[in-house]
């Protein structure tokens, strides 16, 4: 698709010949300094960087500040802001509807913890392939700084007003119930982020990326648990992450021990390297155990939390045709005659 | 009907004063999960291969066992398969609302009844047959287990020598039943229906006069219902992606797709199946998977009933407004709210029609019967793509769960229409487009499906303002424009919905105007007013919303138009006052029933004799 003549001074490309431009998307009408913003900038290098051809991926939201996003990366595909809380409803049928898409989508606490729970348990429950981004502030931001249902005990709004609810920790509802990567993540921590999201690119499955991205309007004061300051002082990072692409040479081997290894569906691999502390990310009840630790000692535990390669993902389970069902000729998708008559004959 | 003088000690003997031939209906009366479903369909199905026109409907509670249950046969020579309201022959196997059921009859009608509740005793003026299916029950069913679902079996030997319906028929109904495979099962039945009819030939003597006689008249026929036809119809519309959640009565829908996906939708090389079909969490999920689905470029569908069209308002608002292509089957059942699960109306044609909020209308396609469940199903899938809409196809439960007789439906004469759908050599040769631009004066945009390789393929799908290039928008003049542009379009449509039917009656000062399932009744009526009151009617049959030409010409051309709802509001009437001119409203009369039976002639025919004062 860009194989036009090469400009002068000649523009810097991916592996597939694109620049980073085509994964641009509009300009951003969300505060200067949110959270958000710095999410879609990885989005756009991430996919940049890889070489994933644009029209492959479908953009899908909800509805809020974060749903707003995905106008504002990815030019070139596919996007659908939808109802509140109801995006996995209309990323499932895409996905079933086109196989060969490869799901992206952006939603916030307000949008996936209140309304969506429901939607985004059954979507985590099937493993729908597609990676599935939670901007998480704690704060309604569309409507001027309401709590939300991912908001932490105690932490206070901008009135002073305190939450007296406990949060939904949406990475714990997605490990028990079946998402196949799980991580978490902070819109500051620009390199994890990148490894992360990279990471879902690549896994074959659902990836819930749980991403603390503050909002700085409504929930960046003192007093707040998802704010810049707070983040910065509570962040426990579990590990550090390398990312190596499928199309890259392998340059060093790792020693036995130094990092664990996990080969991703297309090749890729992510390479785990050890902190201060011993942490499996394939075994989901050391996952489970760890948040229930950070969150007692009162930290924000970020990383890859889970990842599981081999299980089924939905539209495997369904037994589908490899090709898209959107694109199927009518010899496939309409019966012959001599079926229908078959039918008529059992009938009479 | 004439009144006889009946003893009820000693019924009377002899032959009955006057023969009913082939024009009656039977009502067995039951306890659901008794297995008394399989014997009234082998009652009708023999009806059926004696070549009579026949109908059956179920009236059962919204419950797994235990609870009445009345299922009506009407077999008519006239072809009137619509519901009766009189019962001319009882079978009363349900103690508890046995007395009542006969109370209820009019003068004349038959009884069969389990000879224990003495139902004799209550009425001297009907003719009664005690049966004592316990001890008949026992001989021809060893295994104490089975014995309560076989019982049931021995009405239907009663029956069938009692009516004169012909034994080999029910033994062929009862293999066709259950098949080659439970042939057992089948003898197990047959030999129950055998020692009723044994019994009935030894033990009566017949004194009421409804009997059968082979005709002519269903060679060729089938019998199925409305949701299969459905099923049948998406199947064969190329449906792809299929959502549903079960709700009464629609359930049977989708689960018959499936069983017809299984057998006929795999690929016979690779067994890789050419469709998804998901069961969803609720009917908020259904709805967003089918238009996810459709937007995806799938053909997607969604079956459901009431309380599952007023989950899914808010997204049929979107499909609306970002004019996303899906079918919604709404098996129609009585509202408000839970309402009678198992009862039948048409009482969501209102909230349909302009589902979710602000300004928004919705195309619904009314089939009446069988074959149209299955033509109308197909032309719907090509119409919402067409026109890029999510469209209704509005059956009943009366149409949807009861067996029907039908004519072999015809396969599709025409291929599959996508609609407006730019491919990437599309783009390349018209370098670019705006998805919601009105290039060819129809209202319909040209769209693009995800996973199209162009890089002017995408666009940003959105529920809110949104210009002709879908960016966001709030300006007014954008906004006018849209919502404009949605009215011509859903105003184009009226040129493409399948038209109505019309009999103008000769001469006919009024006329009928109905959908769905009011057909039935309201033909027979048609032929009530004509025999018994000398009025000719003529009758308007609708097949689709939004209407057309046709319908304000059928409404001009008569004095006064008998609009006919099943439903307590009149919303048929009111979605035609919506848009009529004061001139032809004035001429609409309302007719309605709402009790949640299928409509019957002759309460349309008492309704017009009471409006027009005769």
């Amino acid at each position: 698709m860009s194989t036009g003549t090469i400009p002068t001074p000649p523009k810097k490309l991916n592996r597939i010949g694109l620049e980073v431009l085509q994964y641009k998307g509009g300009k951003t009408t969300l505060c200067a300094g949110c959270g958000h913003n710095s999410i879609s900038e990885r989005i756009v290098e991430c996919f940049y960087e890889l070489g994933v051809e644009p029209y492959k991926v479908a953009k899908f939201s909800g509805i809020g500040c974060s749903s707003k996003s995905p106008a504002y990366f990815l030019g070139q595909s596919h996007g659908f802001n939808s109802v509140h809380g109801r995006m996995p409803a209309i990323a499932t049928g895409a996905v079933l509807a086109n196989r060969t898409l490869l799901g992206l989508g952006v939603t916030g606490d307000g949008d996936t913890a209140s309304i969506g729970l429901g939607q985004f348990m059954h979507l985590v429950r099937r493993n729908l392939p597609m990676i599935y981004i939670i901007e998480d502030n704690g704060v309604y931001g569309l409507t001027k700084g309401q709590f939300s249902a991912t908001a932490d005990v105690g932490s206070k709004l901008k009135t002073g007003a305190p939450n007296d609810l406990p949060p939904f920790d949406c990475c714990a509802l997605a490990l028990k119930w079946g998402a196949t990567f799980v991580a978490r993540s902070f819109s500051g921590d620009k390199r994890q982020l990148q490894s992360i999201l990279k990471a879902a690119i690549s896994h074959n499955g659902l990836s819930v990326i749980d991403v603390v991205s503050p909002c700085v309007t409504f929930n960046d004061h003192e007093g707040s648990t998802k704010s810049y300051g707070y983040m910065k002082e509570h962040e426990a990072v579990l590990h550090e992450l390398d990312y190596v692409p499928f199309f890259a040479e392998i340059a060093v081997e790792i020693p036995e021990g130094e990092a664990m290894d996990v080969q991703l569906h297309d090749g890729s691999h992510l390479r785990i390297r050890k902190l201060d502390r011993d942490y499996d990310p394939t075994n989901r009840l050391a996952a489970l155990s760890a948040i229930e630790d950070a969150e007692h000692k009162g930290e924000v535990l970020t990383g890859v939390l889970f990842v599981n390669t081999s299980k089924p993902t939905f539209v495997d389970l369904l037994n589908m045709d490899e090709a898209p069902l959107a694109t199927m000729p009518e010899s496939k998708t309409r019966p012959s005659k001599a079926v229908l008559d078959t039918v008529m004959e059992e009938l009479r | 009907m004439s009144t006889l003088e009946v003893s009820p000690s000693e019924p009377a003997s002899g032959q009955p004063d006057h023969s009913v031939v082939n024009d009656f209906s039977i009502q067995v009366a039951t306890v659901n999960g008794s297995g008394s479903q399989t014997a009234n369909s082998v009652l009708m199905r023999a009806l059926f291969q004696m070549g009579i026109p026949v109908s059956g409907k179920n009236m059962f509670p919204s419950n797994i066992a235990g609870l009445p249950t009345w299922f009506t046969i009407r077999a008519s020579k006239h072809g009137y398969i619509g519901r009766r309201k009189e019962i001319d022959f009882l079978v009363a196997m349900n103690p508890e609302t046995a007395r009542e059921d006969v109370m209820k009859l009019d003068s004349g009608a038959a009884v069969v009844y389990d000879e224990p509740l003495k139902l004799n005793e209550l009425r001297s003026d009907l003719h009664f047959y005690p049966v004592p299916f316990d001890k008949l029950v026992g001989p021809v069913c060893p295994e104490a287990k089975l014995r309560k679902l076989v019982r049931n079996m021995i009405y239907d030997g009663v029956v069938a020598q009692l009516l004169s319906i012909e034994m080999g028929e029910i033994r062929n109904a009862l293999v066709k039943q259950f098949g080659k495979k439970k042939a057992k099962a089948a003898d197990l039945n047959m030999g129950a229906a055998q020692a009723g009819f044994d019994f009935a030939a030894k033990t009566f003597t017949k004194t009421d006069p409804f009997s059968v006689q082979r005709m002519n008249a269903t060679a060729g026929k089938i019998i199925i219902d409305g949701n299969s036809a459905c099923a049948l119809g998406a199947m064969f519309a190329g449906v792809t992606v299929v959502t549903w959640y079960p709700i009464t009565p629609s359930s049977s829908l989708v689960e018959t797709l499936i069983g017809y996906m299984r057998r006929f939708r795999h690929d016979p090389e690779t067994g890789k199946a050419s469709y998804a079909i998901v069961q969803a969490e609720d009917e908020l999920a259904s709805i967003g998977m089918a238009i996810g689905a459709g937007w995806g470029g799938a053909r997607s569908m969604t079956a459901t009933a009431g309380p599952g069209i007023s989950l899914m308002s808010e997204f049929i608002g979107l499909g609306y407004y970002a004019e996303v292509p899906t079918v919604v089957f709404d098996v129609e059942r009585v509202g408000p709210s839970t309402g009678l699960p198992t009862r039948t109306q048409q009482g969501d044609l209102l909230t349909t029609a302009l589902l979710s909020h602000g300004d928004t209308r919705h195309p619904m396609f009314f089939p009446c019967s069988p074959e149209e469940c299955f033509s109308l199903s197909i032309e719907a899938f090509n119409f919402a793509e067409q026109f890029q809409t999510p469209v209704f196809v509005m059956t009943d439960l009366d149409l949807g769960m009861n067996n029907w007789m039908a004519d072999p439906f015809a396969y599709p004469e025409t291929p599959i229409k996508r609609g407006k759908v730019l491919d990437a050599d599309d783009l390349e040769k018209l370098g670019g487009f705006a998805r919601y631009k009105d290039v060819d004066g129809d209202g319909v945009g040209y769209r693009t499906l995800p996973g199209t390789n162009h890089p002017a393929a995408s666009y940003f799908t959105r529920g809110s303002g949104h210009n002709d290039k879908a960016q966001y928008t709030e300006r007014e003049d954008d906004y006018v424009h849209n919502m404009d542009r949605l009215a011509h379009k859903f105003d184009v449509m009226r040129k493409h919905v399948p038209a109505p039917v019309a009999h103008l009656g000769k001469g006919a000062k009024i006329g009928f105007v109905a959908c769905g399932t009011s057909d039935y009744a309201v033909r027979e009526s048609c032929d009530q007013l004509r025999n018994e009151y000398d009025i000719e009617a003529s009758y308007l049959r609708l097949k689709a919303y939004p209407f057309n030409e046709d319908l304000l010409e059928f409404v001009r051309q008569h004095e006064r138009v008998y609009v006919v709802d099943q439903n307590r509001d009149a919303q048929l009437l009111a979605l035609m006052r919506l848009e009529f001119p004061a001139e032809l409203i004035a001429k609409l009369r309302s007719l309605r029933y709402y009790g949640g039976l299928p409509l019957d002639a002759r309460t349309v025919t008492d309704e017009v004799i009471r409006q027009e004062g005769k």
